[in-house]
């Protein structure tokens, strides 16, 4: 399972990558891994205001769907459309091609989160 | 690995989709032992049968299986069955594993003032099903025993890779294939030899992705006690020319509700999602799921029988919107 050191993680199971005030937020390896075969994404409306820990996105495997909280607080600036033709590329790259949504955000709120090794201690004691 | 009717089983080996396109495309194999076996045997063993079943018991031959279902009192199914007619006076009753004992109970009130024997020999089978367009090829070569001129529905005893068991061109995929009845201490030598043979082991995900496309129903889902099977597709499997336990109350009831498929666009039906017909709700999905051969969302459905017709342009609710569904004939994929 792989746990990128520079990403912050949420205990829900997801990442975010930083981009200037721009944060890009995906599902990790091991909730891919935990979902199976996802054949199905519900993005966010671009422009929407979240806030932390809202539900905002879907993504169904065959197994089961499961909600997608907003890592931190703040609007929805684009959504990955590749997914709705190919949500395979969350099993295929979760932290690259597979990334759901990215939001605008204010950075300090980012350090509420947790480091890789945190978030990796979370994820094996389940 | 889940807890399942008393077993443990896996949802899925590898993936559940890389499994169910195994058995579409080559072969797979389902460790299915859970389920129950019954011998009904005696002189009364046919009479008995046909009141306790649906189907025409008197049109199976030794050698031969048939689907059917247990009657309640009350229009109802008790248990959706497979008949094994192994002898003259010899059945084998395949059940499902959630309802053994509830089954056993029904059957010998049932059995009362028949010439008949009942025996649960859910203990003593394993049971394998092999299936997929090379699943007759690939167990075949494992045994000297003619698997390939049988027909659907043939059942017959024979070796695999030296251990006996029993045959049954039979199975829960839409495929080809057979289901093999062994020994449970037998069953592990069995199962790795399949897997030496190339044979992708899947799990209950796959069975159910699969059952579905086939257009099958699963007890506890389509079929309850309280569902009547005539309100289904799978009304043939009701012989009203005979008579059966409960005949009167399932002949007499209307169906309020009849059970279809549903093709789904936008979204993964499930069950217990909400039908809508022209923005009211008519009925509510009892499985669903994505189906990875036509990639779209397929589902089974009670609806009003106004909005059950072929064509009919419905809509599911998914998390509070609707995806538009149209119903369609079962099986949904066609071999």
């Amino acid at each position: 399972m792989n746990y990128p050191s520079e990403l912050k993680y949420t205990k829900s199971h997801e990442w975010v990558r930083l981009e200037g005030d721009v944060a890009v937020v995906g599902i990790t390896d091991f909730a891919q891994d935990a979902l199976g075969d996802v054949v199905f994404v519900d993005l966010p409306q671009v422009g929407k205001a979240v806030e932390a820990g809202s539900a905002v996105a879907v993504v169904e495997s065959v197994k089961t769907a499961s909600d997608i909280y907003a890592p931190v607080a703040g609007e929805i600036l684009e959504v990955n459309s590749a997914l709705s033709d190919k949500p395979e590329l969350i099993n295929q790259a979760p932290y690259g091609e597979g990334w759901l949504f990215k939001m605008k955000i204010n950075p300090a709120d980012l350090n509420g989160l947790l480091s890789a090794a945190e978030y990796q201690a979370v994820a094996e004691s389940q | 690995m889940v807890p399942f009717a008393g077993y443990e089983m896996p949802i899925q080996y590898t993936s559940i989709t890389s499994e169910h396109l195994a058995v579409r495309g080559l072969v797979g194999m389902f460790d299915v032992s859970h389920m129950g076996e019954f011998w009904v045997k005696g002189p009364g063993a046919l009479e008995f049968l046909q009141y306790a079943t649906l189907n025409d018991v008197a049109k199976l031959k030794v050698g031969r299986a048939q689907y059917s279902m247990l009657p309640n009192a009350q229009g109802g199914v008790v248990d959706d069955i497979y008949l094994y007619r192994t002898g003259e006076e010899e059945y084998l009753m395949v059940v499902n594993a959630a309802n053994i004992e509830k089954d056993w109970g029904h059957l010998q009130r049932l059995a009362e003032g028949f010439e008949v024997r009942l025996e649960d020999a859910s203990d003593f089978f394993a049971l394998i099903a092999v299936q997929g367009p090379n699943a007759v090829a690939v167990l075949q070569k494992l045994t000297e025993t003619d698997l390939v001129s049988r027909k659907k529905n043939d059942t017959f005893m024979g070796k695999l890779v030296g251990k006996w068991a029993r045959f049954a061109r039979t199975g829960y995929t839409g495929e080809d294939g057979y289901e093999v009845f062994v020994a449970p201490d037998e069953a592990p030598a069995v199962w790795e030899a399949l897997l030496e043979a190339g044979v992708t082991p899947c799990g209950l995900g796959a069975r159910d992705t699969l059952r579905l496309e086939a257009g099958f129903p699963l007890y506890g889902h389509e079929l309850t006690d309280t569902t009547n099977p005539l309100c289904t597709p799978f009304d043939w499997v009701v012989k009203g020319q005979k008579e059966f336990y409960g005949k009167q109350a399932l002949l007499d009831a209307a169906c309020e509700r009849r059970l279809v498929g549903l093709l789904v666009e936008g979204g993964i039906p499930r069950e217990g999602y909400r039908v809508l017909g022209g923005g009211k709700e008519v009925g509510v999905l009892t499985s669903g799921t994505h189906s990875p051969v036509l990639k779209k969302g397929i589902g089974l459905a009670y609806v009003q029988p106004e909005w059950a017709g072929v064509g009919t342009v419905l809509e599911v609710e998914i998390r509070g919107r609707a995806a538009p569904a149209t119903v369609v004939e079962t099986p949904f994929v066609k071999r």
